[in-house]
């Protein structure tokens, strides 16, 4: 059976085509995924010349950002000024820590339950929850938190002693709600991702199966477990909305988990919109927008360093 | 190809009848389709192939057998420069395509490999309809019109023995609908429809059942008439059932393939020279 | 007499079947606990927004005086999404096609990498903070959708790259080796074999990520504007004008932003209903957004390699 239509084909040894040569294909598709480095440099460009106008502009010195005094419009009141960054910065050191401490129990045992208890219909209900968690905006968690959390916190925690409504303790509660299924997942990846092989030796051995969790799957999952947790609380520390309308607002030093506070992100926030751009007010807010990117920066080459170094055998 | 009773997996190898040995060993002394001449194949700094030197006579099926892992399919590979998408590796020495050297500075591999096809050892049809398998490489190639595409699809898939099994939905049904005899034998088409001038097939029998093999097989035989067929199979009677020439690969000590020894069919499984070669057809070792 | 042979005394196999109980339970605990305090969130926007969501709450205007309507925010929230999509989509796409069948391991191959991971880390208020400088002070533009749909994309562009990339590694080797046999070039390879194979699991992320740029909002206050809007005259096809809202250039205060200016500027006394209203509208949408790329990645995972 000869076939009439055949493929028009020249000699193997040929010269490239223009096309071959430059490769259009791999020319363009470089370019849109290099536009990722131009936006790291321009993020860095343009926070860090406007973090550093209030030295440079204003000529505010490092000790009055560099210190625990926020009181940025009293130089009409008192005569003294400061912009000290410090309270903030402890704050949201403050909420990230405690609610890392309130949602890892929690992230890391729903976890385990996912990958070791549950039954397929449970993980069937679990695992979409988890991702609704997941996308339910910050807005709507702050909001949540301001009409239903702060009040509860105050009607029936008070008379213990202490009242308790915006504060350091609803800002770190509703981030560890926000933060429970980042860790989670995290957390469940590293669980399953320990080898079957190594819970079967368990097992045979005449295990209960918590033990074989306690004793095997977890320290084996550790390094992943922490990983989840440090993203968690990295995700804690960039949350601005939420955290803005629950925690109080108050420029202070954090002392009592009870009272209410502020914090990088929940300071800019609430002035930015307040405060007159050139004004060492606005320019410190740059500044302390300089150090949440420098932070966030520092956090994912930190990270990158301890994985890298877990790796080599 | 009719042969004496049916094969089945465990009989002894089965002599070719005298008639066929003639005419393949006329066909491939009158051409020679492939050449390698020193063929080495690096893995990064270690050798997985050493020193190959061998010859494939066109119309015909030439088998490569060997204990696995001793780099018949690197060989196999380097036919159509498929060992390019592995990173790391690294082909030295010719390798002749009706004597053009493929690995040429200005050869580019889409050329080599539209003259030389490759069928899988698992079946690997496109999620596309039967129809758009068969007419992806001409159309990739260029061909636009209709009725060419039609008539290169319809004349591969008769020749690919897959017609009377697709002729009425070919054009609708999903490649992936097929059974794994069929899919392999549309891969087949698919090949073909490239009009290459080798086909190397990777042991393409190893993932179906016996009558989809022999099926394959019988194919395999007519298609001899068209095109030039190197198959690598560590089926030890499939490739004396099909093949005219073979070649056997083992390993050294240094962990590298080499090629023990090439010829007839017949004279490699009923009297080769080499001990080696004694050793591994009678299933001393491998 | 036969002795025991059991490495354990029975008191202390008794403890070990008790506490494997006992964390049995704990763990049951927490997972139906936390379903149940998710469950207990949509719930309580729902039942919140009951009275006052209707037709037109959705599509009315903001009112001074009544309760009023969330129609032009809700616009905004849908055109800033579109717009974010259509930006970032097609050069996400194209990254990580990149990414994912040209790069190795190179040296700018691993600067991108990190330069994605580092974008992503960037609080969004921080990303605000950039758009505020670029794309409202730099460019004069004060707030626009455009703005805000350019700070959006800062790190959607990454998010999107990525999914793209994992989505074309998930192609099996063979599918690609199968046409790269046939004598075609690596483009054509990707154009007609592996992007198309890769094409559900993008699409799911899509629609999962456009679920988060719906609900965004920190970004926006600083690019987009907090000002609610009171009326949009969407008989104006003019894009150049600002007041038009097809334009890329009108203030466009989102559903989300919304919310949070209710929240601290809200002077009404419908602030309550009119916030837990739209928050239902928002909890509403991010679940049609998840299971909606769920049922979708379903479908279309059967029907690309399933039976035609």
């Amino acid at each position: 059976m000869a076939a009439t239509a055949t493929i028009e084909r020249g000699p193997i040894d040929r010269v490239m085509t223009l096309r071959e040569r430059i490769d259009p294909a791999r020319r363009i598709t470089l370019m849109a995924s290099a536009i990722v480095l131009l936006l790291v440099l321009l993020l860095l460009v343009f926070i860090g010349l406007n973090g550093v106008q209030i030295f440079t502009s204003s000529g505010i010195p490092f000790a009055a950002v560099f210190n625990t005094q926020w009181l940025p419009g009293d130089q009409f009141v008192s005569g003294e000024v400061s912009f000290g960054i410090f309270p903030f910065i402890a704050g949201t050191l403050g909420v990230m820590f405690v609610a890392a401490l309130i949602a890892t129990p929690l992230s890391v045992g729903l976890a385990i339950y996912m990958a070791e208890v549950a039954p397929r219909w449970a993980r069937s209900i679990t695992q979409p929850s988890m991702e609704v968690f997941v996308g339910i905006p910050s807005v709507v968690w702050g909001w949540l938190g301001i009409t239903v959390l702060v009040p509860f916190l105050s009607h029936n925690l008070a008379g213990i002693g202490f009242t308790l409504g915006f504060s350091w303790f609803a800002g770190s509660l509703v981030l560890a709600l926000m933060i429970l299924p980042t860790i989670t997942s995290i957390a469940y990846d590293a669980i399953t991702s320990v080898p079957a092989e190594m819970r079967g030796a368990s097992v045979a051995l005449g295990t209960t199966r918590w033990q074989t969790i306690r004793h095997v799957v977890i320290p084996a999952a550790l390094g992943g477990i922490a990983t989840a947790v440090v993203l968690g609380m990295m995700r804690a520390a960039g949350e601005a909305l939420a955290v803005q309308m629950v925690i109080g607002n108050r420029p202070v030093m954090p002392t009592s988990i009870t009272q209410p506070l502020t914090t990088l992100t929940a300071q800019i926030t609430l002035d930015m919109g307040n405060t007159v751009g050139g004004t060492p007010w606005n320019q410190v807010l740059w500044t302390m927008g300089l150090v949440l990117l420098l932070i966030s920066f520092g956090f994912v080459l930190l990270v990158r360093r301890l994985s890298r170094s877990r790796q080599v055998p | 190809m009719s042969v004496a009773g049916p094969p089945t997996l465990t009989s002894p190898p089965i002599p070719i009848p005298a008639v066929t040995r003639e005419q393949a060993q006329a066909a491939s002394a009158s051409e020679v389709k492939l050449r390698a001449r020193g063929l080495n194949v690096y893995y990064g700094p270690r050798r997985a192939v050493r020193d190959i030197d061998l010859e494939v006579g066109a119309n015909a099926i030439t088998a490569f057998i060997g204990p696995s892992g001793c780099g018949k399919s690197t060989i196999l590979r380097c036919f159509d420069r498929m060992n390019d998408l592995i990173p790391g590796a690294r082909v030295e020495g010719e390798i002749l395509l009706n004597g053009e050297d493929i690995n040429a500075k200005d050869v580019l591999p889409v050329e080599v490999r539209r003259r030389v096809g490759l069928v899988f050892q698992r079946p690997n049809p496109f999620p596309m309809t039967i129809y758009d398998n068969v007419a992806y490489g001409p159309r990739r190639h260029g061909v636009k019109d209709r009725k060419v595409l039609d008539e290169i699809v319809e004349n591969s898939i008769r020749r690919a023995a897959l017609w009377d099994e697709v002729k009425d939905d070919y054009r609708r049904k999903s490649g992936l609908s097929l059974s794994g005899g069929q899919q392999q034998r549309l891969c087949i088409a698919r090949t073909l429809a490239t009009e290459p001038d080798v086909i190397l097939m990777d042991e393409p029998c190893s993932a179906l059942d016996p009558i989809a093999t022999l099926k394959i097989e019988d194919l395999m035989s007519e298609l001899r008439e068209r095109y030039t067929i190197v198959i690598v199979t560590h089926n030890m009677q499939q490739a004396a059932r099909v093949s005219d020439r073979t070649a056997f690969f083992t390993l050294g000590e240094d962990r590298a393939g080499f090629l023990v020894e090439m010829g007839a069919t017949s004279e490699i499984f009923t009297n080769p020279r080499e001990q080696l070669t004694e050793d591994y057809v009678s299933g001393r070792f491998g | 007499m036969s002795q025991t042979t059991s490495t354990k005394s029975t008191g202390a196999m008794r403890r070990t079947l008790y506490a494997d109980r006992v964390a049995t339970g704990v763990l049951w605990a927490i997972g139906i606990l936390v379903v149940l305090i998710l469950g207990a969130i949509i719930v309580h926007f729902l039942l919140a927004s009951i009275g006052t969501m209707s037709p037109s709450f959705l599509f009315g205007d903001p009112s001074d005086t009544t309760v009023g309507g969330i129609g032009p925010v809700l616009w905004n929230s849908v055109y800033v999404l579109v717009l974010t999509l259509l930006i970032t989509v097609p050069l996400g796409l194209l990254g990580g096609i990149y990414m994912a069948e040209y790069a190795g391991q190179g040296r700018i191959p691993n600067l991108i990498r990190l330069s994605q991971e580092l974008i992503s880390s960037v609080p969004s208020i921080v990303v605000g903070l950039f758009g505020l400088a670029l794309f409202v002070n730099a460019t004069h533009w004060s707030f626009t959708a455009l703005g805000g749909a350019l700070a959006l994309s800062v790190f959607n562009l990454p998010l999107l790259t990525r999914l793209t990339e994992q989505a074309l590694r998930a192609v099996p080797r063979d599918e690609r080796d199968g046409s790269l046999a046939l004598g075609t070039t690596k483009w054509q390879t990707i154009r007609h074999v592996a992007l198309p194979l890769a094409i559900p699991g993008i699409l799911t992320g899509v629609i999962l990520t456009a679920g988060r740029i719906f609900g965004e909002a920190a970004a926006l206050i600083f690019t987009a504007g907090v000002a609610t809007p009171s009326h949009y005259d969407f008989a104006n096809f003019n894009l150049a004008d600002p007041r038009s809202p097809w334009s890329p250039f009108h203030s466009a205060t989102t559903l989300a932003v919304y919310i949070w200016a209710q929240n601290s500027e809200g002077l009404g006394q419908f602030v309550r209903q009119i916030a837990d209203s739209s928050a239902a509208v928002l909890v509403v949408m991010v679940l049609i957004f998840n299971l909606g790329a769920r049922g979708l990645g379903r479908v279309l995972q059967r029907r690309a390699t399933g039976v035609s």
